[in-house]
C-alpha cells in the first residue's frame, strides 16, 4: 500500500491523523526551522516525545520538517532542531539545506534523511547527488511535475518519491520563491511563512471583502463569494490589458483521481498538505485518502472525492500533474 | 460537515435581547477562568498574541463577547456599544461552537464566509489553532461547574444539542 503522510500542527492534530488512520504524520517545531512557523502551531521537544509514543504506540512514523534555510550565524537553532528531533526518537527528518543535510549526515548518521519539497529537486541527476553525497532516503517532489515526469525520474533513481495529492498549493518550483519577501519582507524559505498572518488584513467595503498582505490589495471578493486567503501567488492582478489570476488561481489540490497512475510512476507515498488546519480538516482528509489508498492496493475504484468544501476557494485541481502552464 | 450552519431562530435571539448582562459576564468569566487552568497550554500557544483583545460576535445572538485570554475574561456587550478590541471574529454562534468542538474547520468555515475576521489575524489565527489544540468541551466544562447538578444539566445539553442542531460538546469521531 502506498504510504499516506499527513500533516499535524498541533498534537492534538497528529492524535486525530493518527486515529483516521495515517501511516506517518509529518510536523515541526515551534520556531523558524519549519516552513510551517504560524503563530500558535507546532511543537515543544516534549510535544514532538509525547506525540512520537502515541504514533509508535498505534503503528504510525513521525516525520518532522526542519525545512527552511538557515541564516548565517544563526545555525544552533537549526542543529538543536536536529537533536531534539533524534532525542525524541522520529522515524524521519524533512530536511532543505546543504549545509544542515551535511551535519545531519556527519553528527546524526542514524536519523533517517528525507529531501524536503523546499529543496525543489526535480530531475534525477539534483536527486542523485542529494542521495549519493547525503544519504538521502526519500526526496518530496514539487509540485510543478506531471505524472509522466514523475515516472521518468523514478527509472533513473533508487531513492523513494513522495508527492502531494491534496492541500494548498506552492505552484512555484519551492524553495526559489520570493514574492513573499517582497511584499513583507517574510519568506516561507527563511522565516517558514508565506503571506504571513502578521502582514495580512481584512476588510468589508462596500459588498466587497477586500484582502491585503503588507497593504497590497491582493483580492477584492463579491459577498457571495468564497473567500480566499491572501496568498501572493494566488492574487488577481492587472499585467498589461489582462486582469486576473495570472499565476493561480485560488483553488487547492485534489489529486485523489490520480492515485493509481502515481503507484504506476513509482511513487512510495503521497504527502497532504495542511499543517495549518484544524483537527477536523485533517481528519476528515485522512480518512477520505486512507481509504483512496485502501481501495487502490486492492485494485477496487477509488471513492468519490467529498473534500472541496475544505480547499481554499472552495475549488480543486489536479495542479501540474495534469497540467498545460499558461 | 455538508449541511448549512443553524442559526439561532431571531425570537430567541428577541427574548433574550432583555437579559442583564451582569450575570452572563460572570458566568462567561467563570467559564473561561475554568477552561484556561484547566488547559494552561492554550495561553502559552498564543504567545504574546494572548494579550490580545478579541470581540466575538456572535451574529444571531444580541450580545457580543470581549474574550483576554492572558487576563482569563471574558464580558458580555451590548451591540450599540461594542468595545475596542485588537480583532473581531464574526458568524452564527453555530460555527464558533463547531470550531471549537473540532466538528468545523475553521479555514473551510472562513473560505465559506460563514466566519469573518478584521483587525489582527495573526491573533485570531494563534487563538484558533490554540483552541482548537485543547480539545475542549464545552458540555464538560459546564458540568464541572455546577457541582451536584451536573447530571442534569448534561442530559439537558444533550436535549438542547438535539434540538438545536448546535455542537455542544467535543466531536471524539470525526466522521
Ligand atoms: S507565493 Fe505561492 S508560490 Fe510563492 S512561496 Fe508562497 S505559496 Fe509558494
Amino acid at each position: 500500500m502506498m504510504e499516506l503522510v499527513c500533516p499535524a500542527g498541533t498534537p492534538a492534530a497528529l492524535r486525530a491523523a493518527v486515529e483516521a488512520g495515517a501511516h506517518a504524520v509529518y510536523c515541526g517545531f515551534a520556531d523558524e526551522t519549519n516552513a510551517r512557523n504560524f503563530p500558535g502551531l507546532n511543537f515543544t521537544p516534549e510535544d514532538m516525545a509525547e506525540g512520537v509514543r502515541f504514533a509508535h504506540a498505534r503503528g504510525a512514523k513521525v516525520l518532522v520538517a526542519i525545512n527552511t534555510f538557515p541564516r548565517a550565524g544563526a545555525e544552533p537553532l537549526w542543529h538543536r532542531a536536529l537533536a531534539h528531533a533524534e532525542a525524541a526518537g522520529v522515524d524521519a527528518v524533512i530536511l532543505a539545506d546543504l549545509g544542515l543535510l551535511a551535519h545531519a549526515a556527519e553528527h546524526h548518521p542514524g536519523l533517517r534523511r528525507h529531501l524536503s519539497v523546499q529543496a525543489a529537486a526535480a530531475n534525477p541527476d539534483a536527486i542523485n547527488l542529494y542521495a549519493s553525497a547525503f544519504g538521502v532516503r526519500r526526496v518530496v517532489l514539487p509540485r510543478v511535475l506531471t505524472v509522466e515526469e514523475i515516472a521518468a525520474i523514478n527509472r533513473e533513481i533508487d531513492v523513494e518519491t513522495e508527492v502531494f495529492v491534496f492541500g494548498g498549493l506552492c505552484v512555484m518550483a519551492e524553495g526559489r520563491c520570493s514574492l513573499s519577501s517582497y511584499a513583507t519582507g517574510k519568506s516561507p524559505n527563511m522565516n517558514g511563512v508565506c503571506s504571513p498572518a502578521s502582514h495580512v488584513a481584512y476588510a468589508e467595503e462596500g459588498n466587497d471583502l477586500a484582502a491585503r498582505l503588507g497593504g497590497f490589495t491582493i483580492h477584492r471578493t463579491a459577498r457571495t463569494a468564497p473567500a480566499p486567503y491572501p496568498t501572493l501567488c494566488k492574487g488577481c492582478f492587472t499585467s498589461g490589458p489582462q486582469t486576473g489570476h495570472i499565476f493561480e488561481d485560488p483553488v487547492s489540490l485534489d489529486a485523489t483521481h490520480l492515485i493509481p497512475r502515481l503507484a504506476g510512476a513509482g511513487v512510495r507515498a503521497l504527502k497532504i498538505e495542511g499543517r495549518q488546519r484544524s483537527r477536523a480538516y485533517v481528519a476528515q482528509v485522512v480518512r477520505a485518502f486512507r481509504a483512496a489508498v485502501e481501495a487502490q492496493a486492492a485494485g477496487r475504484p477509488l471513492p468519490e472525492s467529498q473534500l472541496a468544501r475544505l480547499a481554499e476557494g472552495q475549488k480543486a485541481t489536479t495542479g501540474a500533474y495534469a497540467k498545460t502552464w499558461r | 460537515m455538508t449541511a448549512p450552519l443553524p442559526r439561532l431562530p431571531h425570537a430567541l435571539r428577541l427574548a433574550a435581547l432583555p437579559l442583564p448582562l451582569r450575570p452572563l459576564s460572570l458566568l462567561l468569566g467563570a467559564l473561561t477562568r475554568r477552561m484556561a487552568q484547566a488547559h494552561p497550554e492554550m495561553t502559552r500557544r498564543m504567545g504574546d498574541h494572548a494579550d490580545r483583545h478579541f470581540l466575538i460576535d456572535p451574529v444571531d445572538l444580541p450580545w457580543l463577547l470581549l474574550l483576554h485570554p492572558q487576563g482569563q475574561t471574558m464580558t458580555a456587550h451590548r451591540r450599540s456599544r461594542p468595545p475596542a478590541c485588537d480583532a473581531r471574529i464574526a458568524g452564527p454562534l453555530s460555527a464558533f461552537l463547531a470550531m471549537m468542538h473540532g466538528a468545523e474547520d475553521g479555514d473551510a468555515l472562513f473560505f465559506s464566509r460563514d466566519l469573518a475576521v478584521e483587525g489582527d489575524t495573526a491573533a485570531v489565527l494563534a487563538l484558533r489553532n490554540a483552541i482548537d489544540d485543547a480539545e475542549l468541551d464545552l458540555a464538560g466544562e459546564l458540568a464541572a461547574l455546577s457541582g451536584p447538578l451536573a447530571g442534569p444539566l448534561r442530559q439537558a445539553l444533550l436535549r438542547a444539542e438535539r434540538a438545536s442542531g448546535l455542537t455542544l460538546h467535543r466531536q471524539d469521531d470525526f466522521a
